[in-house]
């Protein structure tokens, strides 16, 4: 996915300057991309950021300010129905009646689309894990069973294009995982999927590309590995040096030797003969693994920290 | 309208699984029939134009009935709906305003239809109910305050931010109007500052057009009746299709 040809892929989306006031605070901010056919694109920002907002205007249900959108070449605020009629959406918030039951709520929701597009609400169930439970009530369920259930909902008319806002919020490690490899499978299905999220860890694993958003602005839109990478946000290198190259005296010459190896910006010296060096650069791990062979240390171990998404995130929302 | 039978049915079927939801519409006109039927029996009077008190009672009770649904039953669902976010999930479905409205509209008038029919059938078991009017003209005068009375109560819905606040805003709407409209007391039995003041309340209204029809009188002698209500009909429309919230 992550090697999709930019060319060959349609824009599904299109943002342009879209902007949303509530009051006198700029939920959303000038903000311009475009999702492309088949990939999984996640907005990313703190609490505020505009990233439910910024959803809800895609979907229809909120009116802009200024800007012009285009979703599956259809203005959602004035062809709404029609844009909903083909997209499938899970909202942040939302319930359904506590008496009614699982397989009532997918029969009633069915009812609302063109025949031609309804899936089969069994084997809908069957995929999201529900199956043994659509004779329960919706009020019986539990947090994770009940999102499961609205992702059944958002699938129901086999949509083109799937928003999901904080789908995994509340979900336990395992729930989260199942969830992930199922949007995985949707992916492979041809499905377009925009989701927000405030997990990295989420937006590194399923995201072919990621915009993070900060008080409404786009602050940076990439595949997360570039992001990482462009951003040259430091390195951290973990070194334990074997028992004989542990002395004091060693341990202090040689941090001031690897503060002079290039792309070294500090290095410190625990106890035991460890060594954490920070510094960037591709050459970080060769050039300093180079000058300690040089002074005949012995490295018993060591291992590089990889930058994650969070390092990233928090360098951009720091620095706006 | 694609899905307005589906939806009804649903929601139909939740106030089956509910049956609180509806005690108070179906269940309390009930109670009065057999209360004040138990103290003043269906004995033939001239206070009554030669009827008794249960014949004249009734109609004022399917007043009632519309008047529960409208000004609480309706509103409270409704703003219950959308501080749970049920509106808010089926807004996100490809269904127009209409639809979710006329899927209430449907479900209340069946339910205010119900009750009428238990009370009558209960009237007519117990006290022997007469109906010197056209049952059709009743069923039409029956229709139009159902109508009128639910449109006021979408209006009720728009302004309640929750279903407490619709709850307690109806429920007091209700009793203000249900002694005041003469269904519960005789009107002639008001002092005139009181019957002055229930003139300006639509259940006043409901209770005259369908004793009236009731008792066999034409549209023409309660053209004022209709009149009003034709107007809250119109009016809180339009109000509340400019005030109506999703969420």
């Amino acid at each position: 996915m992550a090697g999709r040809a930019r060319s060959q892929a349609q824009a599904v989306v299109r943002v342009e300057g879209l902007t949303k006031r509530y009051g006198s605070v700029r939920a959303v901010d000038g903000l311009s991309f475009e999702v492309y056919e088949g990939e999984i694109f996640g907005l990313l920002g703190p609490n505020g950021a505009g990233k439910t907002t910024t959803v809800e205007c895609l979907e229809g249900l909120r009116k802009p300010d200024q800007g012009s959108i285009r979703v599956l070449e259809l203005d959602p605020w004035t062809q709404g129905r029609t844009l909903r009629e083909r997209i499938g959406l899970q909202l942040q918030e939302a319930a359904l009646p506590d008496r009614l039951k699982v397989w009532e709520a997918l029969d009633l929701f069915s009812a609302f689309y063109p025949k031609a597009r309804v899936a089969d609400g069994e084997e809908l169930l069957a995929r999201v894990g529900l199956l043994e439970h659509r004779d329960r009530y919706i009020g019986k369920l539990s947090g994770g069973q009940k999102q499961r259930l609205f992702v059944a909902l958002a699938l129901l008319n086999t949509p083109e294009l799937v928003f999901l806002d904080e789908l995994t919020t509340g979900l336990d490690p395992q729930g989260r995982r199942a969830m992930w490899r199922f949007l995985e499978e949707l992916r492979a299905r041809g499905t377009t999927i925009v989701l927000t999220t405030h997990y990295m860890e989420e937006a590194e694993r399923l995201c072919d590309r990621v915009a993070i958003l900060n008080q409404g602005r786009l602050v940076a839109l990439d595949r997360p590995e570039r992001l990482v990478e462009r951003l040259a946000i430091n390195r951290r290198l973990d070194l334990e040096l074997a028992e004989a190259s542990a002395s004091e005296a060693t341990l202090n010459a040689l941090q001031s030797d690897l503060e002079r190896v290039p792309g070294v910006r500090r290095v410190e010296v625990g106890p035991d003969g460890r060594i954490s060096v920070y510094g960037r650069g591709e050459r970080l791990a060769v050039d300093v693994l180079g000058a300690l062979l040089d002074r005949g240390v012995r490295v018993e171990r060591f291992q590089m920290e990889r930058p994650s998404l969070e390092d990233v995130f928090l360098a951009l929302t720091e620095e706006a | 309208m694609r899905g307005l039978g589906k939806l009804t049915k649903t929601e139909l079927k939740l106030f089956l699984r509910e049956p609180e939801a509806v005690f108070f519409m179906l269940v309390f006109p009930l109670l009065l029939l057999f209360v004040f039927g138990g103290i003043w029996g269906n004995e033939p009077s001239p206070y009554f134009h030669g009827l008794g008190f249960v014949d004249w009672s009734t109609p004022a009770y399917m007043a009632l009935i519309v008047g529960i649904a409208g000004l609480v039953g309706l509103p409270v669902t409704v703003a219950g709906y959308r501080e749970r976010k049920i509106l808010r999930r089926l807004r996100a479905a490809p269904v127009s305003p209409l639809t979710v409205l006329g899927a209430w509209v449907l479900v209340y008038a069946a339910l205010t239809t119900l009750g009428a029919l238990l009370l009558i059938v209960a009237a007519k078991l117990a006290y022997g109910l007469r109906v010197p009017g056209d049952p059709l003209k009743i069923a039409l005068g029956f229709g139009l305050c159902t109508l009128s009375f639910l449109a006021f109560g979408f209006l009720l819905a728009s302004v309640s931010r929750t279903a407490r606040v619709a709850n307690i805003t109806g429920l007091a709407l209700f009793f203000l109007m249900m002694f005041l409209s003469g269904a519960t007391v005789p009107k002639q039995e008001l002092p005139e500052t009181m019957q002055r003041l229930g003139a300006w309340l639509p259940l006043t209204h409901a209770v005259e057009l369908l004793q009236g029809l009731w008792l066999g009188e034409g549209w023409g002698e309660h053209a004022t009746a209709l009149l009003v209500l034709s107007g809250v009909l119109i009016g809180s429309a339009a109000l509340s299709a400019k005030l109506f919230r999703w969420e």
